[in-house]
């Protein structure tokens, strides 16, 4: 964890002051909705469609148990005892009171946390690998860039009004879990030829109305300048970034419109300037960030732990939980574990007042008190002893958070959906519970293998549908709900976009064409190593189609093709 | 007329500002008295402006003008400003930063528009000194005045700031290390 240091914690109580103070003034009248509206928004506070919405920051996903306990005790003084963990590890509170809200600041703030710029026209929470600092495959850890990067935007004055939202990903490994190619930023962090730190660039990558893959604009920047070159990227932003049309003034519009070679060009004449400036990094500056993180106390312990692989030997509903939700460590004889938040029925990514407590007994009496939020909207005991892993998913199954569907059709990612977001087309939980529940039958699941499937009640892509291998939109169509499906979509180093498969359908019949197009696939694959993904790529959307619709689109192409032939 | 605060005081304004017209006409120049004219006009009568028998000559920037075009005429005028049509509209941030540290401007720079008492921190750390508030319409005088008084503690919201900035050019941890040493 990162120990705040007292400038930090002052940063954050003025913080609360200032928010306090500026509520006051709402509430008495003198700070009127318009202009109150971008500063609480700064501060996370939305109006939804029931009642304000707070998203908290759980900044790179760190969390640990006592901030959990914090969390718990916010959905249960203030809300309606749960809180809903967001594809952005980012934990969102549905029910708060308006006058509340700097009360839960407070409380926040005593445990070193805030929603500072969790939502507005700002630089967004930075984001990193769920497995970050613990993953095998870790070429470099990308906690101390995160908190470098989160230091730098935290109250940046020059880019608290940009055009648009902007958000920033780091992955440090090699294969990327943190979606760096669909993000305004993405940051990969690599080893120089002297092995020295640097970072690849992309700029432009994002999902929403306009999916676009992240284009490379530096392949690799040294790590002294990551501040000054974001910088210099920002003010690019920030000076010719659309204003006129909010659905056009995404950073990934101006580099569209530019080209990546002008944008690029643009960037480094603006880092001309700064470069070697005073934002330049020191290594006393990264050592002293280091230095501020806890790090477990490892063990010495075997690679392999006998009672593990008794214990998988002897329980096969074990060895079903940890060949999904248990993931190999860099340090030998632990493992990193997945609760899942997937349960059927229950609200994707929602976590009780109960069970938080619960997960935070379990993260101390396992894993060094800390725990990780994933973008797949579970949460993660980062560092278990192996010989432990049998006790702990003992535990959590008793809890509901042992659902070994890590990587499965279940394991649905969903934003809150018509039932809680006052932009919403659609419901999206009631789709993913229908979902779950056609799929309810484990070893099914498991013979279907590896499946991502993701849903956004709008085009806001919230629920990241368009990288799903199943995406499913929620569309308004005269007024009612319905839902878009596309397939072929994919997150991860060969990250693409899905493909919408037709004309969209009513609530009731989506579970139905999920089941058609797994239907289509098991029919297809060559073997149980083609993936669902997989095997689209191979033979395209078309087989899919003709099972859902029935061949009634391929009669009206034909008779289009002859009509135009004739 | 809006009430103007100049380095964190109440202040009295001697400055009268043209704007074309909704046309694009540009205004005639009064004969004396400080100006603070549009680019246009600057960039088509500088000389005009300069050689009135009295009074001294501000340029004020939209969100959109590059301040590099002024760049060249610092030294002859007595103020900047930059205009914000609404305070979410963040470009003269960038605007203001590139006056200071990359032209080299010095003197007054204000801002002018929908600015409120909630953006004089940022505004203040990227180099505005001065700052013209949005009074709304219709507001006594008096209420004026007390909100502008208020709106002075603004300045003080936070105490530390991470980045570098016009008012504090190094970094934290470049100053942190300082008082180690
Ligand atoms: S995708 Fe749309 S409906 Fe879902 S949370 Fe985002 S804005 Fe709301």
């Amino acid at each position: 964890m990162y120990q705040y240091d007292e400038i930090d914690q002052k940063l954050v109580d003025e913080r609360v002051a200032q928010f306090r103070e500026q509520t006051q003034r709402h509430l008495s009248g003198t700070l009127s909705e318009d202009d109150f509206r971008p500063l609480r928004l700064q501060n996370g506070l939305y109006i939804q469609r029931f009642a304000p919405m707070l998203r908290v920051a759980i900044p790179y996903g760190l969390l640990s148990s006592r901030q959990l306990r914090a969390l718990a005790h916010i959905a249960r003084k203030w809300d309606h005892g749960y809180g809903h963990f967001s594809t952005r590890q980012n934990i969102q509170f549905n029910w708060p009171k308006l006058e509340e809200v700097p009360d839960i600041l407070a409380h926040l703030a005593m445990v070193q946390m805030h929603a500072i710029q969790t939502s507005g026209n700002c630089i967004r929470n930075t984001t990193t690998d769920h497995l970050a600092g613990v993953a095998p495959d870790e070429i470099v850890d990308p906690l101390v860039w995160c908190e470098l990067i989160r230091q730098w935007s935290t109250f940046h004055p020059e880019f608290a009004y940009l055009p648009r939202k902007f958000k920033i990903a780091v992955s440090g490994a090699e294969q990327d879990r943190a979606a760096i190619q669909v993000h305004d930023i993405g940051l990969q962090a690599v080893r120089g030829d002297n092995g020295e730190t640097g970072f690849r660039v992309l700029v432009g990558g994002g999902l929403g109305r306009t999916p676009i893959i992240g284009t490379v604009i530096r392949e690799f920047l040294p790590w002294p300048h990551l501040l000054s070159y974001l910088d210099a990227i920002l003010r690019v932003y920030n000076r010719y970034g659309r204003r006129d049309n909010k659905y056009k003034a995404r950073i990934k519009i101006l580099v569209k419109e530019l080209t990546p070679e002008v944008f690029r060009a643009q960037v480094d004449a603006e880092w001309a300037h700064l470069q070697d400036g005073p934002a330049t990094l020191t290594a006393a500056e990264v050592a002293r960030i280091g230095s501020r993180f806890t790090r477990p106390q490892y063990l010495k312990l075997d690679a392999l732990s006998p009672q593990y692989t008794q214990a998988l030997a002897r329980e096969p509903g074990f060895a079903r939980w940890a060949g999904r939700n248990v993931h190999e460590h860099r340090v030998p004889g632990y493992a990193a574990v997945t609760l899942s938040l997937k349960k059927t029925g229950v609200p994707p990514g929602d976590a009780t007042t109960e069970q938080m407590e619960a997960v935070a007994d379990l993260a101390d009496r396992y894993s060094f008190g800390e725990l990780r939020v994933s973008h797949e909207q579970n949460l993660i005991l980062s560092d278990v002893k192996q010989s432990e892993l049998f006790a702990v998913w003992q535990e959590a199954k008793a809890l509901g958070l042992a659902t070994p569907n890590i990587g499965l059709i279940s394991n649905i990612i969903a934003c809150p959906g018509g039932d809680f977001c006052s932009l919403a087309n659609a419901k999206s939980i009631p789709v993913a519970a229908a979902i779950q529940r056609r799929f309810d039958d484990l070893d099914y699941q498991h013979d279907i293998g590896e499946l991502d499937l993701n849903i956004s009640g709008c085009m806001n892509s919230c629920g990241h549908h368009h990288v799903g291998h199943i995406g499913i939109l929620g569309v308004d169509k005269q007024g009612a709900e319905f839902y878009q499906v596309s397939i072929g979509g994919a997150q991860g180093n060969a990250a693409s976009l899905g493909k919408v498969i037709g004309p969209s359908f009513a609530q009731d019949e989506v579970a139905e064409v999920i089941a058609r197009l797994i239907e289509t696939y098991l029919a297809r694959r060559d073997s149980e190593a083609e993936r669902f993904i997989d095997v689209v790529r191979r033979i395209g959307i078309e087989p899919f189609k003709e099972n859902v619709y029935g061949n009634a689109h391929q009669k009206r192409e034909a008779r289009a093709r002859q009509l135009a032939a004739a | 007329m809006a009430t103007l605060i100049r380095n964190a005081k109440l202040a009295h304004d001697s400055w009268q500002r043209l704007e074309a017209a909704a046309d694009g006409g540009l205004p005639s120049i009064p004969p004396q008295g400080d100006l603070l004219v549009p680019l246009k006009l600057w960039q088509l009568s500088s000389s005009a402006l300069l050689g009135r028998p009295s009074g001294r000559v501000g340029v004020w920037l939209a969100p959109q003008e590059d301040p590099a075009l002024i760049a060249d005429s610092l030294d002859a005028l007595a103020l900047i400003a930059v205009h914000f049509p609404q305070f979410t509209d963040g470009r003269g941030y960038s605007t203001a930063r590139l006056l200071r540290e990359r032209y080299g401007w010095k003197g007054e720079l204000r801002a002018i528009g929908d600015i409120q008492r909630d953006q004089l921190f940022y505004l203040s750390r990227v180099g505005f000194d001065a700052f013209e508030l949005n009074d709304g319409i219709d507001v006594p005088q008096e209420d004026l005045l007390r909100s502008a008084q208020a709106a002075l503690s603004a300045f003080g919201d936070f105490s530390e700031a991470y980045q570098t900035s016009v008012e504090r050019p190094l970094p934290l941890f470049r100053r942190r290390g300082a008082e180690v040493a």
